[in-house]
């Protein structure tokens, strides 16, 4: 077997495992699609009343910004996931066979995919009960669902660098909860960065997530584009490049705890 | 390089060095395992077994001297050594949210074995090893034996030549443990190579042709079973004495079974005897002088013995140190 058809088929067989795991303990999906259509109704029903959003309905305004918010954090799977491995000593096992390595961390990514596709199959309609609508282009709209399964992809990444590095799969979880969850509040998702007091504004200005949530919501209802869809690719690509890296290189290094 | 494996030792580790941050684990270990043979590294917690199989094992890189595993060397020749061991962990490495069959499958496919040959594999595996009725529960149902051998069964996968086992039976019940000894026994039967670590002397013992005694980072003796036993003196006689018990009296009655003259301290009486079959004997010897006990026992040498014996130091895991430093 060629190295590719190899890196492929092993990707394959351990993306299969990942998902079989999501089938035998379905508590998991609660995370990704219980959890999330209630952050919508919440917001929606909730704050929505409480929050100004000149020129745009609040669900309009929402629903693209938790659309990133919740795709992002479906990679968390992959962190407790690979944490467990290691803290189970699977990753012994994987690391003394001669398959072709990374392949531990791709097959979950892929079975990431997965996943967050299902996140959209359960939050869009969600979101049109509750009011939302897409106003664009089809072909914007499409765009649009390619770059959340972009990021969602990406942030995997960031969340398997979680996974292999955390003591404990308890860790890994308030690693990512931690870090990445205030960094989403902080950006455009749920509220104008205009509302947010000055110094606030700059850090909000500044975060990828806001890059990525005007993307989605330009490509969704057509708010102005300026350069952030190719800004939130780019972002995209330097995260898969830099947490890509250090994920392999973490793997290779890593033995049971 | 030309290297005939067939004609080498299957294991040849020189001077292996390894470090967590200031602790060492290993301070120079050789090691030489012959094709075909077990080979027992014995040695209590956090004495460096688990570092030295992973660094034969290529999962842990050394810091110095090097090591050939079926005639590879494990850093320059890592992937052809993978494909040419198996390894059971101390934990029983199994998917519990996979069923034991898809557990074996699985590894079978990470070995580019095909679809056909994978499923037939771990249908002989589970049968092997007397899972084939657990073989579609989920593996989380498994008991604590069970578990360790489809763990070994997913070792034995790609029936690799060379197989490590690290602590194949810490933590198991009596009957689970030589239900694994019998499975190991059965494949060292057919030709493999055994690297085993323990912390059980009676498992050494019992499985292996050669025991390297490994105490922080160094191994302090190396020899047959039979060798190392009687480096430490055999069995040993323990008896409690009743309260105002003669001791002098006890002493006398059982110095003629006894290798050396017993020992008696705060009311326990040992002699080391030389054969096995001296309860009753002693017993008897005891009525007649008519010294009262409350307990008598038969103890076999333990890794403790070994310890004090060849280090004047107990075995009891003190090396916490080295335990963390592996979590870094």
């Amino acid at each position: 077997m060629s190295v590719i058809a190899g890196a492929v088929s092993d990707t394959l067989v351990l993306s299969r495992r990942s998902i079989r795991r999501i089938q035998r303990q379905p508590d998991l999906l609660v995370g990704f699609t219980v959890q999330p259509v209630m952050f919508v109704l919440l917001f929606v029903y909730v704050f929505g009343g409480a929050i100004e959003t000149p020129g745009l309905d609040y669900v309009d305004f929402l629903m693209p910004g938790i659309l990133v918010q919740s795709i992002v954090f479906g990679g968390f799977v992959t962190a407790l996931g690979l944490a467990e491995d290691i803290k189970k000593g699977l990753i012994d096992r994987f690391r003394s066979l001669p398959m072709w390595g990374p392949a531990v961390v791709s097959g979950r990514i892929l079975a990431d995919v997965g996943t967050n596709i299902i996140q959209l199959v359960v939050m869009v309609p969600v979101g049109i009960a509750a009011g939302f609508r897409f106003d664009n282009g089809l072909a914007q709209i499409v765009a649009g669902f390619a770059l959340l399964l972009l990021l969602g992809y990406a942030f995997s990444w960031v969340f398997a660098f979680i996974g292999l590095t955390a003591s404990s799969p308890e860790a890994s979880n308030a690693f990512g909860f931690t870090i990445l969850f205030p960094l989403t509040f902080i950006s455009s998702a749920f509220v104008p960065v205009e509302s947010m007091p000055g110094w606030l504004q700059a850090f909000a200005e500044i975060n990828p997530f806001t890059t990525m949530v005007d993307a989605a919501r330009s490509l969704f209802i057509g708010t102005p584009a300026h350069n952030d869809v190719w800004g939130a690719v780019v972002w995209a690509l330097v995260i898969i490049g830099v947490f890509g890296s250090l994920s392999v290189w973490r793997y290779r290094r890593t033995v049971s705890r | 390089m030309t290297v005939d494996p067939a004609i080498e030792a299957a294991i040849e580790a020189t001077g292996l060095r390894k470090s967590y941050g200031d602790v060492e684990a290993l301070r120079g270990v050789d090691l030489n395992v012959a094709t075909g043979t077990v080979f027992g590294l014995l040695g209590p917690n956090g004495a460096g077994k688990t570092t030295a199989v992973r660094i034969l094992t290529t999962l842990l890189r050394p810091d110095g001297g090097s090591a050939r595993v079926a005639g590879y060397d494990v850093v320059r020749d890592d992937a052809r050594v993978r494909e040419r061991i198996g390894l059971a962990g101390q934990s029983a490495a199994v998917d519990e949210n996979l069923t034991g069959f898809e557990n074996l499958y699985m590894v079978g496919r990470l070995y580019h074995l095909g679809r056909q040959a994978s499923r037939e594999r771990a249908r002989d595996l589970l049968e092997q090893f007397e899972l084939s009725d657990a073989g579609d529960r989920l593996a989380r149902t498994y008991s604590g034996g069970m578990r360790r051998r489809l763990d070994l069964g997913a070792a034995l996968v790609a029936q690799p030549p060379i197989l490590f086992l690290d602590e194949p039976t810490t933590g198991l019940d009596p009957r689970s443990r030589l239900g694994l000894w019998e499975a190991i026994e059965t494949l060292v039967g057919r030709g493999t190579t055994v690297l085993l670590t323990t912390q059980y002397l009676d498992e050494a013992d019992r499985l292996a042709h050669r025991i390297a005694v490994i105490d922080q980072g160094l191994v302090i003796a190396e020899g047959t079973p039979d060798e190392l036993k009687a480096q430490v003196g055999g069995d040993r006689l323990e008896i409690r004495l009743c309260e105002g018990a003669d001791r002098e009296a006890a002493v006398a009655a059982l110095a003629p079974l006894a290798r050396e003259r017993p020992q008696v301290d705060d009311g326990l009486l040992r002699a080391p005897v030389a054969e096995r079959r001296v309860i009753a004997e002693a017993v008897r010897r005891l009525d007649d002088a008519g010294v009262a006990i409350d307990d008598i026992a038969l103890h076999g040498p333990t890794l403790d013995d070994v310890f004090l014996q060849l280090t004047g130091h107990a075995a009891e895991p003190q090396d916490e140190e080295v335990a963390e430093a592996v979590k870094v």
